[in-house]
């Protein structure tokens, strides 16, 4: 251990360091190259975003990450241990909820956390309060004693996501935790994901909901067709795809062109839009713009109705970036 | 060693969610209780009869041969089980715990053995209320079941690998009685031997099921045991040294994807 390599020695720091880590991992299905060289760094006591249009790889690389699948090539460390190599010691560092709920029909839903707990080797004990506090937690207090069953969809999903927390694990994986859950119980939820990441839980999710990834995550890495394709905060990868807009919607009789002549001299360069009486003039980060947007168009005499700047959102991050539409994919898999 | 312990435990928790689920799968609770006692009543109210069995009375002939082939088939549960965890992602969950791997397959052909048990006092309890007598001491008896449990145990193997084969949880379980279907009915488990065509009786004789239903009226009844009983003891180690490994290796590949 003392005489590693600098370069050793220095991504073994990293690596103690962060919560997960990975290095040129890939994996191919058959004919699908599912991963293709996936470099991720994660601090621990953060949510990390992973966002990516269907069949981008994001369930491949949360199920690498879980010591569930091999990679083909490339190295992943979770809570300091590798994926491969010291899957056993790792999966006491992490809980899992897999994109579609694993939860036994058969058991309730209370019988269902204890034996998770068990298998955490929690003790008996231990796993029974475990269960009956994450039942109440997450609102399955009075169904916790039949079977599971005669739970709806977003009930068996809820069950499922308490299973992951029932170790109370440093590490924890959630694909698509919220598909399928009501609005409150989504909130709820992600108050649950800030307590735990408060309490100095690391937690790696993918989502469709952009919103989701927006409000909860650190740092968001997107991902299509296997490989990460922007990675930051969601204001850097805002401004890195898309800048401030002024938004105007001229007065009947006003004319555009008038209006586009006006607010030349403050665009950044990118092509005007107009339809309509609707002009979007891109104007990058420009403090005092609405008062001098305002001003140029009333020395022009050109009428307005209103005026806004528009923020760019993770909806045009995604669409700029995988040229698909993100509520439209999210759509698709809703039930 | 407290890994083997640990591997241990994890195996008796699977065993036991295995078993917790039975009662409440209406199905498979009337095929492990309902089922075999109409076959007993079955067989010795309208066949036995009509089959001769010279030196018995058929209720004794029979039921070393039903409790056979019911133990047998205990293995079902674990075709269906596993089948189903596998596609319901419980196998996942399962891998995705600090627990021993082999806790999957081990908690599931466990829960058979525990099944087979109580199906197995069942039946004797049902056959002793309608006649059955054992004729021998009560080592011999239980020696006897635990022969039996053994090569139920065996075809559990066999019915995971089934299970692991089959491409949903209804084919894993026919293909298992396509299997121990004709295998326990060119048998010595309810009919002589003698009586069938000689193509059949040779069959029948070289068929581990007659071996094994031989032993266990050699222990049940106090019949002459010949080599049976090694020979039903080898063949249920054999079967479990070949389907074990392969089971455990097919198993390894599902998951791998
Ligand atoms: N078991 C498998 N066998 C073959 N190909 C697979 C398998 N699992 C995934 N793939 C392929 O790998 C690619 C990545 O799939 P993955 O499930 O990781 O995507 P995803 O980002 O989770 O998508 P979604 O948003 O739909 O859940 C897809 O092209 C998919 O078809
Ligand atoms: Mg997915």
């Amino acid at each position: 251990m003392q005489t590693l390599q600098p370069s050793q020695s220095l991504a073994r720091a990293v690596s103690d360091e962060s919560a997960i880590v990975t290095q040129g991992l890939s994996k191919s299905y058959k004919n699908v190259r599912a991963l293709i060289g996936v470099d991720l760094v994660v601090p621990p006591g953060s949510v990390f975003g992973l966002l990516g249009p269907n069949g981008a790889g994001k369930t491949t690389l949360v199920r690498i990450l879980a010591t569930l699948l091999k990679p083909d090539a490339g190295t992943a460390r979770v809570a300091g241990y590798d994926v491969v190599r010291e899957g056993a010691r790792l999966r006491t560092q992490i809980g899992v909820a897999g994109q579609y709920a694993a939860v036994d029909e058969n058991l309730t839903g209370f019988e269902n956390l204890e034996m998770v707990g068990r298998l955490y080797h929690l003790g008996g004990r231990v796993a029974q309060s475990r269960a009956d506090e994450l039942l109440e937690h997450f609102d399955l207090e009075e169904a916790g004693r039949r079977p599971v069953r005669t739970y709806s969809g977003g009930m068996r999903k809820r069950l499922d996501l308490a299973a992951a927390l029932v170790a109370r694990p440093p590490v924890i994986f959630l694909d698509e935790p919220t598909t399928g859950l009501d609005p409150r119980s989504r909130v709820s939820l992600w108050e649950t994901i800030e307590r735990r990441v408060a309490e100095g839980s690391t937690v790696l999710l993918t989502t469709q909901y952009l919103d989701e990834a927006d409000r909860l995550a650190d740092r968001i890495a997107v991902i299509d067709h296997g490989g990460v394709i922007a990675e930051g905060t969601s204001d850097e990868l805002k401004h890195q795809v898309a800048r401030e807009r002024l938004e105007v919607v001229l007065g009947e009789g006003a004319d555009p062109t008038v209006a586009l002549q006006a607010l030349a001299v403050m665009g950044d360069g990118q092509q005007p839009r107009v339809e309509g009486q609707v002009i979007s003039v891109s104007v990058g980060r420009r403090p005092g713009a609405i008062v001098e947007a305002v001003r140029r168009l009333d020395t022009a005499r050109v009428e307005i109705v209103d005026l806004a700047i528009r923020r760019p959102t993770l909806n045009d991050v995604f669409f700029t970036l995988t040229g698909h539409k993100a509520e439209e994919s999210a759509g698709e898999e809703a039930e | 060693m407290r890994q083997l312990l640990a591997a241990i435990g994890d195996t008796l928790v699977i065993t036991r969610r295995n078993l917790m689920r039975i009662p409440r799968a209406p199905d498979l609770l009337i095929g492990f209780t309902v089922q075999p006692v109409m076959f007993v009543l079955l067989f010795v109210y309208v066949f036995g009869g009509a089959i001769k069995t010279p030196g018995f009375k058929y209720v004794d002939y029979l039921m070393p041969g039903i409790i056979t082939q019911t133990i047998a088939f205990g293995g079902y549960l674990t075709a269906v089980g596993l089948s189903e965890d596998l596609r319901k992602g419980l196998v996942d969950r399962f891998r995705s715990l600090p627990m021993a791997r082999s806790a999957v397959l081990a908690g599931r052909t466990l829960a058979d053995v525990v099944m087979n048990l109580l199906a197995t006092a069942l039946m004797v309890a049902v056959g002793l209320a309608i006649g059955f007598r054992f004729a021998t001491s009560v080592p011999q008896v239980l020696a006897g079941i635990l022969l039996l449990l053994l090569f139920g145990f065996a075809f559990s193997w066999i019915f995971a690998l089934m299970g692991l084969l089959a491409s949903s949880a209804e084919s894993a379980g026919s293909i298992g009685f396509l299997i121990v279907f004709p295998l326990t009915f060119v048998s010595s488990a309810f009919v002589p031997v003698q009586s069938m065509p000689s193509l059949l009786q040779a069959f029948a004789k070289a068929n581990p099921f007659t071996i094994v239903v031989d032993a266990a009226r050699a222990l049940f009844l106090g019949t002459p045991a010949g080599n049976s009983i090694w020979l039903a003891l080898a063949w249920s180690l054999g079967l479990i040294a070949v389907f074990a490994p392969v089971a455990v290796a097919r198993y390894r590949r599902v998951v791998a994807n």
